[in-house]
């Protein structure tokens, strides 16, 4: 009789997709409601690039070497800045608990939050990219490298930012001490991504490194939610 | 077997038992560091192409493998403590951490004066080992000061011990990125390990065993107090402390 009413409700519960669509949608109309949220990282990312001709010497040469560095640096700490709301704002306003009990399996709306997290912070850095690595003499041919790089890293930074937002939620002090936790686990993607771009720069073989971040980005698909949600069930005890 | 196993698990008879284990492990560990120190400073020959610099190796080789070797206990325990919830497990993880640290520290440190006389420069950004060596170290400290601020000692468990899983699955693909990385700078000009000769390959030997047994000592000592901080409120190390031996 139980059995028979638990598998009623279970199919009244609509599926995994829709829970997906659902908390991206959700994230994705906050974050219109609220541009600063999305602009402020960008505006960010935009200054680290000005930064750096300041404080090394505008000379083209210099510039056109240390681009490729500078620009992946910049998105690595954009990526970072932005990834501290990313459960804080749920986890005060008590949504967070919201989608905790939910029967909707939580890696999946996990992974809904992230998607909505990297459309509004690392495609917006893709896009804003070309602007900044024309500045810096980066070639046309270059650029589209570098887009393709960005792209395919911001998803790895974005599930694997949002583990250490998921276990620094809650907790003052959270922004240094998650830069401290991830910035040691985003070195390989930022080591893939700034090199490969740097070898198309000096005309040599890249795809090594497009390979291995698509790899990558593929890996923390599909592991990093399940890691996030452990620790948003540890975090909310 | 598994009888004693779950024994081991409690915390107050694991807490008798490392008292006995301890001296057995530091003190073994402690002479034959000793005898390695002399064989390796005095006795060994002089390499014919690093001269006496090579001699930190002695130092250096086994705090680099115990430093790998506690980031392996500290997520095997942590996972350990996640899945069967032993609360054994968790005081392993807390009390690896500090050490591997510090074994990260004496190892990067040995290796930049070693680095001195042999490449020119206390720090060489383009050696591969060096950087996966130091981005360990950032690990470990990530680590630490995730549980350091956690004030509940169980979500401080179970959230650094998620961390630690995460982390392992990294430094393979850390070592590997910076690997890649390295080749695009340079060759390997980490000069090739040939064949060691025997008269120095045993200290060496000799060094890792006992660097690995002070370490064992070390840490159940760390757990000890990790043991003794987590049960303050219990009945057994009250009444511990209580008796006439005073919990020696």
């Amino acid at each position: 009789m139980n059995r028979k009413r638990e598998n009623e409700v279970q199919s009244e519960i609509p599926g995994i997709f829709t829970g997906l669509a659902a908390t991206a949608k959700r994230d994705l109309l906050l974050a219109w409601k609220r541009p600063g949220d999305v602009l402020n990282p960008l505006f960010f990312f935009a200054m680290v690039c000005t930064l750096f001709p300041l404080a090394i010497g505008p000379s083209a040469e210099q510039l056109e070497f240390s681009g490729p560095g500078v620009l992946w640096v910049a998105a690595l700490l954009a990526t970072l800045l932005s990834l501290n709301s990313l459960f804080i704002s749920d986890f005060e306003d008590g949504s967070l608990d919201q989608l905790l009990v939910s029967p909707q399996p939580l890696p999946i709306l996990v992974l809904g939050k992230t998607l909505a997290h990297w459309l509004t912070s690392g495609l917006p850095l893709v896009f804003v990219s070309p602007i900044l690595a024309v500045t810096y003499r980066m070639p046309l041919s270059v650029v589209g490298v570098m887009m393709l790089t960005l792209g395919l890293g911001t998803i790895s930074l974005s599930l694997l930012g949002s583990i250490g937002a998921a276990l620094t939620v809650g907790l003052h002090r959270g922004t240094a001490l998650l830069s401290l936790l991830i910035l040691p686990l985003a070195m390989p993607i930022m080591i893939l991504g700034a090199n490969a771009v740097s070898l198309a720069a000096s005309n040599d073989i890249y795809s090594t490194g497009i390979w291995a971040l698509g790899a990558y980005a593929i890996a923390s698909l599909s592991l990093a939610p399940y890691a996030t949600a452990a620790a948003l069930r540890i975090s909310n005890e | 077997m598994w009888k004693w196993f779950h024994q081991l698990a409690s915390p107050p008879h694991f807490y008798r038992i490392s008292a006995i284990l301890s001296p057995w492990l530091a003190i073994p560990g402690l002479i034959m560091i000793a005898y390695a120190a002399w064989q390796g400073l005095f006795v060994v020959p002089m390499d014919y192409q690093q001269g006496d610099a090579f001699r930190i190796i002695y130092v250096h080789v086994p705090s680099a493998y115990l430093s790998m070797m506690a980031y392996m206990i500290m997520a095997t325990s942590g996972a350990i403590g996640l899945i069967w919830r032993l609360k054994l497990s968790h005081a392993v993880a807390a009390a690896a951490a500090p050490i591997g640290a510090g074994f990260t520290f004496l190892a990067l440190c040995t290796g930049s004066i070693w680095g001195r006389p042999m490449w020119g420069t206390w720090w060489e950004w383009g050696d591969p080992r060096m950087m996966s060596e130091l981005i360990l170290l950032f690990l470990y400290f990530g680590y630490m000061a995730l549980r350091s601020s956690i004030d509940d000692t169980t979500k401080a468990d179970k959230a650094s011990a998620v961390l630690a899983l995460v982390g392992i699955v990294n430094v393979v693909i850390v070592h590997f990125s910076v690997e890649w990385w390295s080749s695009l700078h340079q060759g390997q000009t980490v000069f090739k390990k040939g064949t060691m000769d025997a008269d120095m390959r045993i200290p060496l030997l000799i060094m890792l065993v006992g660097f690995t047994l002070l370490f064992g000592s070390m840490l159940l000592r760390r757990i000890r107090t990790e043991v003794l901080y987590r049960e303050r409120r219990t009945r057994w190390v009250r009444e511990m402390i209580l008796s006439p031996e005073g919990g020696a």
